[in-house]
C-alpha cells in the first residue's frame, strides 16, 4: 500500500462516489448536490460554486483515502469489507453529526430556527440530510460503502 | 363531465414567464397554469384544463369586485388592480429575470414566481388559496409544512415546489407538518391545519392601505434550495422591470402600432427558451379550437415551420442575438435527423414524447387533453423551405456558414429534389392522410431558390446548382399548371381540387408570385369568398368554415400583410390590421384562433405564431409607408472573399 497507490485509488473511489451521488440526484432519489453545497461556502455564483465544490470534494476524497488507509492498516490490512465498515462509520458521522452542524459553519446556510436572511438563504440539510429527500441517507450511505469497498479492495492488491 | 365551476374565457388569461417556463394568470388573480422547470414539464397548477382537480394558486378579493389589468410598460410584469366597495389592492405577478452578470453575483432560486399584494386604498378582504396538484393533477402528494421555509410539495419528478408567504397559511386536513407549524416569519399567525377546511392551504386576510404581502413560489431540483428573504422581492421586481426594459430598448422599430409590436415582441420573448434559443409555439396544451370539441393539441414544442416567420420578425425588430440563437438551434437540432426534417422538436432538439391523453376534464369540457403531438411523425415538405429561408435571412443580416452547415443545407436541397412530388400532410397538419399540397410545393421551390442564391453568392460553393435550377423550374411549372384551377380562377390548397387555403397568401412573401400579379389578385378574391369570417378575420381552409374551429389568427394577419405587400392599398392593409388588433386580449395577447361570432379566443394561448404574424404585418405596413413592397431578404449579399467575415452562428465552430 504505497502513497501512489492511495492517490490513484483514492481518486478512482472519489470519482465513483461523486458519480453515484450525482446519478442519484439525476434519478430523483435525492436533491442533494454536494459540490453545490460545498462551493456555496465560497461563492454565490452557482456555476463557480459547483466547480469549486467539485474540486474541494475531489481533494477531500484524496485526503480521506489516506485516513481510510490508516484505519485499514490498523484493522489488520485492507479488504473490501473492512473498507465498507469504515465507509459505514464515515457516512454515519456525515449524516448524523455533520449535516446537523452544517448551518453553523456554512456562511450562506439558514437553519431550521433562523429563517432565510439576506446572507443565509440556503435550505439546511437537517438530521440525516432528510430535508433533501427521504432517500438522501440511503444514497450517501451506499456511496460511502462503495468508496470504502473500492479502497479496501484495491489498496490490498496494488 | 364539465366542472360546475365557471372557467374564465381564454382571453381573460395573461402570461408571465422567465424565458424558461410560463404561467397563466386569470382576471381573478388565479394562477391556473404553471409548468416547471420548462414549458413542456408536467403542470403544477392545471385548473386551466381541470378546474376541480388541476390545482391553482388564487389571490382574489373575498367578495364582489372589479379587476383591471395591464403589464407594467415595456415589461412582462403583470399588474391587476382589484376594486371592492371597501377599498382597492394591486396584485403584481412576475417571474424574476435578471442579466447574466447579475445572476453570477447573486444566489437566487433557479425557478421562482413572486406575487406581491399592495393595499392601495381602504381595506380589502382577500382570499388566498394555494392548491398545487403536480403532474397534471395526478400526483397524490400532500403539502408539508417546513416552518420558515414554507409549504412544500413533492412534484413527483425530481423536484420540489415550495411556497413561502409573509402571512400564515393554514393547511387543510390533508396537509402535514414536517419541520414545525406554519407561521409567519415573525412568529405570528395561526397554527397549520386550523381554520382551513379546503384542499391545499389558504387564508382570509385583510389588507389595509399601505400594507404589503409577499408570496414566493419556487421550484428546485437541487439541494440546498435557495430562499431569498421577502425584503428582496422589491429588488427582484426592479431587476425584472429593468431587464425587460433593457431588452425592449434593443427594439429598432419606429413604424405604426409600436405599442402592439412591443407587446407582441415581449410575448414572443417569453416563449423563447433561453438555454437553447428554441421558440415554443405556445405555453399551453389542449386549449380547444372549438369549445367542447376534440381539436385540442399540445403546443409546448418548437415547430420548424415557424422558423422563417420568427427569424423575419426578430431581425425585422432588431433583435439579432435572439434571431441568430434561433437559427443556431434550428441547424443544430436538424443535424440529428438530416436530411429528413422532423416537423417539431422539444426545446433541446429532442423528439417530443408520444402523443397520449390525460384524464383531465378539459377546458370547458373540451376533451381529450393531450400530451405530446402526433404531428411529429408526419411528412410536411414545406419545412424545408422554411428552414432554408430562415438561414437565408440570417445570411442577409451578415451571418456566415461553416462547412458542416453548408453540407447540411445542400443535403436538404437534394432531399427536396428527390421528394417534392410526394404527398404530405402540409402546413395544416391534417390527420386525414397525405395529399399533394400546393403550398408545400411552393416551399420546395423556395428551398431551392434560396439555395441557388446562396450558391451564386458564394455561401455554399459545392451545391449542384444545375440540378437545383432544373428542379426549381419543374416545381414552378408544376404549381402553375396543377396548382392553379381554371374553374375557380385561383391557386388551390391541394392539386386537383377546387378549394383554397390561407397559406396561398404567402406566395408573395416567398417570392414565388408578386402580390400585385393577376394570379395573386384572383387568388385573394377567392380566399375572401371562401374563407372570410367577417371583419378582418379569415379561416385557414374551407373544410369547416367555423363548424369545428374558429378563424385563424395568423391567416388573418397574412391577409393584412398581403394587402400591404401590394395586394391592396395601404389604407386597406391598415384597416385590416386594426380590425385584428381588436381581437387581442385586454393586455394585448393573441390566441391561435378567434370565434368570429363572439370574438372569444380559441386554441392555445397565447400563440407565438399569431404574435409573429402581427409583427410581420406591422413591418410590412411600415415598409409600405416607406414605399417598399418587396420582401428584401430574397436577394442575398455576396460572401466576402478571403478570410471569413461577419457574424457566425452562436455555438458553431
Amino acid at each position: 500500500m504505497s502513497g501512489l497507490s492511495i492517490l490513484v485509488w483514492g481518486f478512482g473511489a472519489t470519482i465513483l462516489l461523486t458519480t453515484l451521488l450525482a446519478g442519484s440526484q439525476g434519478a430523483g432519489l435525492t436533491r442533494m448536490n454536494l459540490p453545490f453545497m460545498i462551493g456555496t461556502i465560497f461563492t454565490p455564483n452557482r456555476d463557480k460554486a459547483k466547480l469549486i465544490g467539485f474540486g474541494i470534494h475531489l481533494l477531500n476524497g484524496w485526503i480521506f483515502a489516506f485516513i481510510y488507509a490508516v484505519f485499514l492498516q490498523a484493522m489488520g490490512g485492507p479488504t473490501w469489507w473492512r473498507g465498507m465498515i469504515i465507509g459505514f462509520a464515515h457516512s454515519a458521522f456525515l449524516l448524523m453529526a455533520l449535516m446537523s452542524l452544517l448551518p453553523a459553519v456554512h456562511p450562506r446556510m439558514a437553519s431550521e430556527k433562523r429563517g432565510p436572511t439576506a446572507t443565509q438563504r440556503l435550505e439546511p440539510p437537517g438530521f440525516l440530510g432528510l430535508h433533501y429527500g427521504y432517500q438522501t441517507p440511503l444514497t450517501v450511505l451506499l456511496a460511502h460503502l462503495l468508496y470504502g469497498a473500492v479502497l479496501g479492495f484495491f489498496l490490498g492488491r496494488f | 363531465m364539465p366542472s360546475a365551476t365557471p372557467q374564465p374565457k381564454i382571453q381573460d388569461y395573461a402570461m408571465i414567464g422567465d424565458c424558461r417556463s410560463a404561467a397563466l394568470v386569470s382576471r381573478t388573480g388565479s394562477i391556473d397554469w404553471l409548468c416547471w422547470p420548462r414549458f413542456d414539464s408536467p403542470s403544477l397548477f392545471g385548473a386551466l384544463l381541470d378546474p376541480d382537480g388541476g390545482g391553482s394558486f388564487r389571490i382574489t378579493p373575498a367578495g364582489g369586485h372589479t379587476a383591471r389589468r395591464r403589464y407594467l410598460p415595456e415589461t412582462n410584469v403583470l399588474e391587476t388592480l382589484f376594486r371592492t366597495s371597501s377599498g382597492s389592492v394591486i396584485l403584481l405577478d412576475f417571474m424574476p429575470v435578471a442579466a447574466e452578470e447579475e445572476k453570477r453575483r447573486r444566489l437566487d432560486p433557479d425557478h421562482s414566481l413572486l406575487r406581491i399584494v399592495k393595499g392601495v386604498q381602504g381595506e380589502v378582504e382577500l382570499e388566498v388559496r394555494y392548491d398545487p396538484r403536480p403532474r397534471y393533477g395526478t400526483s397524490s402528494a400532500a403539502l408539508v409544512s417546513h416552518g420558515p421555509f414554507g409549504l412544500w410539495i413533492d412534484t413527483g419528478g425530481k423536484g420540489t415546489l415550495a411556497l413561502r408567504s409573509s402571512i400564515p397559511l393554514a393547511m387543510g386536513p390533508e396537509g402535514r407538518s414536517g419541520w414545525g407549524e406554519t407561521k409567519a416569519p415573525d412568529g405570528s399567525g395561526s397554527p397549520a391545519s386550523e381554520g382551513w377546511s379546503g384542499p391545499g392551504a389558504g387564508a382570509i386576510v385583510r389588507v389595509r392601505q399601505g400594507e404589503v404581502l409577499h408570496f414566493q413560489l419556487s421550484y428546485t431540483e437541487e439541494a440546498p434550495a435557495v430562499f431569498p428573504p421577502f425584503e428582496e422581492a422589491v429588488e427582484a421586481l426592479q431587476r425584472s422591470v429593468d431587464w425587460w426594459r433593457s431588452w425592449v430598448s434593443g427594439l429598432r422599430y419606429d413604424g405604426p402600432y409600436r405599442e402592439h409590436v412591443i407587446r407582441s415582441a415581449l410575448a414572443l420573448r417569453m416563449m423563447i427558451y433561453a438555454p437553447s434559443g428554441a421558440v415554443v409555439a405556445a405555453p399551453t396544451t389542449s386549449l380547444p379550437e372549438e369549445i367542447g370539441g376534440s381539436k385540442n393539441w399540445d403546443y409546448r414544442f418548437c415547430w420548424l415551420r415557424d422558423a422563417s416567420f420568427i427569424v423575419r420578425a426578430l431581425f425585422g425588430l432588431g433583435f439579432h442575438d435572439e434571431a441568430a440563437s434561433f437559427v443556431s438551434w434550428l441547424l443544430h437540432t436538424t443535424r440529428l435527423t438530416r436530411p429528413r426534417l422532423n416537423v417539431l422538436y422539444d426545446v433541446f432538439g429532442e423528439e417530443p414524447p408520444k402523443e397520449r391523453e390525460l384524464p383531465m376534464q378539459g377546458y370547458r369540457g373540451s376533451r381529450p387533453v393531450r400530451l405530446g403531438n402526433a404531428a411529429k411523425d408526419q411528412l410536411q415538405l414545406d419545412v424545408y423551405g422554411e428552414v432554408i429561408d430562415a438561414v437565408a435571412q440570417y445570411i442577409n443580416q451578415g451571418g456566415t456558414l461553416d462547412k458542416e452547415t453548408s453540407r447540411m443545407l445542400i443535403a436538404f436541397g437534394r432531399y427536396v429534389c428527390d421528394h417534392w412530388e410526394d404527398p404530405d400532410e402540409g402546413i395544416w397538419e391534417v390527420r386525414s392522410g397525405a395529399c399533394p399540397h400546393v403550398h408545400s410545393r411552393v416551399l420546395c421551390w423556395t428551398a431551392l431558390d434560396r439555395l441557388i442564391e446562396l450558391r451564386r453568392k458564394g455561401h455554399i460553393r459545392s451545391a449542384p446548382e444545375q440540378r437545383f435550377v432544373e428542379v426549381r423550374q419543374k416545381i414552378r411549372d408544376n404549381v402553375l399548371r396543377h396548382g392553379w384551377s381554371e374553374k375557380i380562377q385561383s391557386f388551390v390548397q391541394v392539386v386537383g381540387t377546387d378549394h383554397v387555403d390561407a397559406a396561398l397568401l404567402l406566395f408573395p412573401w416567398y417570392g414565388f408570385e408578386k402580390a400585385t400579379s393577376e394570379r395573386m389578385r384572383k387568388t385573394f378574391e377567392r380566399i375572401h369568398l371562401e374563407l372570410h369570417a367577417g371583419g378582418s378575420l379569415y379561416y385557414r381552409y374551407a373544410t369547416h368554415r367555423g363548424k369545428e374551429e374558429g378563424a385563424f389568427g395568423i391567416c388573418s394577419f397574412w391577409a393584412a400583410e398581403y394587402l400591404a405587400r401590394g395586394g391592396g392599398s395601404l389604407d386597406e392593409a391598415r384597416a385590416a390590421f386594426e380590425g385584428l388588433l381588436r381581437t387581442g386580449s385586454e393586455v394585448g395577447l393573441f390566441s391561435e384562433e378567434v370565434d368570429p361570432r363572439t370574438g372569444d379566443a380559441l386554441g392555445n394561448f397565447p400563440q407565438g405564431f399569431t404574435h409573429v404574424g402581427l409583427i410581420n404585418a406591422a413591418l410590412a405596413i411600415s415598409e409600405r409607408m416607406r414605399g417598399i413592397q418587396e420582401v428584401e431578404h430574397h436577394v442575398l449579399p455576396q460572401r466576402p472573399e478571403g478570410k471569413r467575415r461577419g457574424r457566425s452562428l452562436p455555438g458553431t465552430p
